[in-house]
């Protein structure tokens, strides 16, 4: 009968009461998104690579050569010589190998030269591959292959004509030798998606007229010329390696890192993607900061709405107890009422949560390359539930206490 | 007129003693006074005079400071708060001025609320549903009444229902907080007419409070707060 009566109640206040629940639902929502938001960035950051053992590059931090072998920023110290890249590989214990070339760019995005192991070893979010959306391999010498980002913002399609610049902020283009658009990768989320790929003889290529960073005044190779050079690098800036046995990793990793004739460096990403989400995860804590204050900001406000309609609701408190209630009862009906909204907000959020995702998640994806799973509530939300339903209940002892106090003391005497 | 238990007591008290910690001003103090099984009573005073605070010391909602409060011979001012809530639930109906349901319940609902709270009450009643309507019809309530909201009723049937409630379960004790003062004298006469017919009916005591002198003529008894309590200051 209590629990009729005070569903009764809230509905008799349904606007009031319904007004309620919808600004604790948008609240909630919102510190579920964020959560959301949050833990799919995280998965969508620490699964930019995965499948690769150790990243090998010049001497340098395991940030650093993360930062600019895996997501494109900033500059390798240094290259490192291809007879060190094949001694590397010609270790027992590596499986596979993508060398990587990088320092040129076209028009704001890098270009990559590598091999075509690249499109067959460089796995991300859990293994998934670089794919082919539309166009070809590098076939031909001057061929790129573009990320879906690329082709997007630069609106190319296959057979549209490119020009590599020179470095990154450079002035100077590689206009005499004319790239063309062989491929366009399918959008992946990763920094692939913004990365002009070619091959490691083409960046031997377009370097040929070049030295020491400069172009030699003067000297301009005809491209058929070039085509029959010997075109094997001579530098690479980094390179992916799988190992046989995640055994040797370790091993692997020393070997490299003692290198005798040149000073290396090799990583394991995992750890150096943990290291850089701690740098970016400052963010993370800010979120984090900003949706416990929305859910505190919450509990705050569901107080006032009981707090004020409290005076209004003496009355009926005092037929309660002339019924024989207990003042504890009149606690418990409040809090109660707490628990009802708190629960109703809790569904009423989870329902619109879910529908924003469902509508959001394609241009999420899209826009931001994080990909939001749209699944079931996981143990974590059924806490952070259960948890704020204790913290409503809790909360609602305030005008609960003070509703105790005008029961006990109105008796008869009700002073409206 | 004829009472059931003469020598038995619904109300006896003595020597209480009674004050607000912060209204300094106001001291109540009542020597002596009882109530018999089945009277109905008229209990008259001034604005101020402390009626109303005398029926919350008797319906236990305050403790007296001293002295006495026995209700059916039982003393109800040593009993724990949980205890005198429980007491009030068996023994009393309780009737206010105004605003006597909950809103937004229906009439159902708010007469059978009582019988919730006291098993005793609800023991005394076999089908509840049935005894409620039955209370109604004999307060000429329309039938479909008991499925109205509250909100919905006039004054004058809010009232008559406030005396269903009140009589459900029969409670040795009807208290009345001058339940007619919202209501023109035509209304006034019959409500009283229907509540002291029920009263009858369940064999209860009746102690209404009232500033009306001219309802005096209705009452087994008039007490008139100025006879019972001690000025003090």
């Amino acid at each position: 009968m209590l629990l009729k009566l005070t569903f009764n109640s809230l509905y008799a206040r349904l606007l009031t009461v319904g007004m309620t629940v919808f600004a604790i639902s948008l609240s909630l929502m919102l510190y579920m998104s964020v959560e959301k938001l949050r833990t799919s960035a995280y998965t969508s950051f620490t699964d930019t690579i995965s499948q690769t053992d150790l990243i090998v590059g010049a001497r340098t931090s395991s940030v650093q050569l993360l930062l600019y072998s895996v997501f494109r920023i900033g500059n390798a110290t240094n290259n490192i010589t291809w007879e060190s890249y094949e001694d590397v590989i010609d270790k027992k214990e590596v499986a596979w190998s993508v060398p990587i070339s990088l320092g040129d760019s076209h028009k704001g995005f890098r270009v990559m030269g590598t091999n075509n192991e690249f499109f067959k070893r460089y796995k991300f979010r859990g293994g998934q591959s670089v794919e082919l959306e539309q166009g070809n391999s590098l076939d031909d010498l001057y061929d790129v292959i573009i990320g879906a980002g690329v082709a997007e913002k630069l609106n190319y399609s296959v057979g549209t004509p490119l020009i590599v610049s020179h470095g990154l902020q450079s002035f100077s283009d590689h206009d005499d030798q004319p790239f063309r658009v062989s491929g366009i990768l399918a959008k992946t989320g990763t920094p692939v998606d913004n990365t002009v790929i070619v091959s490691l003889e083409a960046i031997e290529a377009i370097h040929v007229d070049w030295s020491t960073g400069a172009k030699i005044p003067g000297q301009i190779t005809p491209v058929e010329e070039i085509r029959q050079m010997d075109l094997s690098p001579k530098n690479i800036t980094a390179a992916l390696i799988g190992v046989n046995s995640k055994l040797q990793i370790f091993q692997l990793q020393r070997w490299i890192n003692e290198y005798p004739e040149e000073s290396l460096s090799s990583i394991l990403p995992g750890v150096a993607l943990q290291e850089l989400w701690r740098i970016v995860g400052v963010v993370e804590n800010l979120l984090l900061g900003i949706s416990v204050t929305v859910i505190f900001t919450t509990l705050i406000g569901m107080t006032a709405i009981i707090f004020s309609s409290l005076n209004e609701r003496r009355r009926e408190m005092a037929i309660w107890r002339a019924m024989g209630a207990s003042p504890k009862v009149v606690i418990g009906l409040l809090m109660l009422e707490a628990f009802i909204i708190s629960v109703m907000s809790i569904i009423l959020s989870t329902l619109m949560l879910f529908l924003t995702l469902y509508v959001l998640q394609p241009w999420i994806d899209n826009t931001y390359g994080i990909l939001v799973n749209i699944e079931m509530l996981a143990v974590k939300d059924i806490y952070i539930f259960m948890l704020f339903i204790i913290a409503a209940s809790l909360v609602s002892l305030i005008p609960a206490i003070r509703a105790y106090w005008f029961s006990i003391n109105d008796g008869m005497t009700i002073k409206i | 007129m004829e009472k059931s238990n003469l020598n038995e007591k619904t109300i006896q008290i003595n020597s209480v003693k009674f004050h607000w910690s912060n209204k300094s001003k106001f001291k109540l103090h009542i020597p002596e006074l009882s109530i018999d099984k089945g009277e109905k009573v008229l209990l008259l005073g001034e604005s101020g005079s402390g009626k109303t605070t005398l029926l919350s010391l008797i319906c236990g909602f305050l403790t007296p400071l001293s002295g006495k409060i026995q209700l059916n011979e039982k003393l109800i001012n040593d009993l724990s708060a949980t205890k005198r809530d429980q007491y009030r639930s068996d023994n009393i109906g309780i009737i206010f001025q105004q605003f006597n349901l909950l809103p937004y319940a229906n009439v159902i609902d708010n007469i059978l609320l009582p019988l919730y709270f006291s098993k005793l009450r609800s023991a005394n009643v076999s089908d509840q549903r049935e005894t409620a309507i039955s209370i109604c019809q004999s307060l000429r309530l329309p039938e479909d009444i008991v499925n109205m909201k509250a909100s919905e009723l006039s004054v004058g049937q809010q009232q008559r229902v406030a005396v269903a409630r009140a009589l459900i379960g029969n409670p040795p004790l009807v208290i009345a907080d001058e339940p007619t003062s919202s209501l023109d004298t035509d209304a006034q006469n019959i409500f009283l007419d229907l509540m002291f017919s029920q009263v009858a009916n369940s064999n209860s005591t009746l102690l209404m409070v009232s500033h009306d002198k001219s309802l005096s003529s209705n009452f087994d008894r008039v007490i008139d707060m100025k006879n019972v309590s001690v000025k003090e200051q």
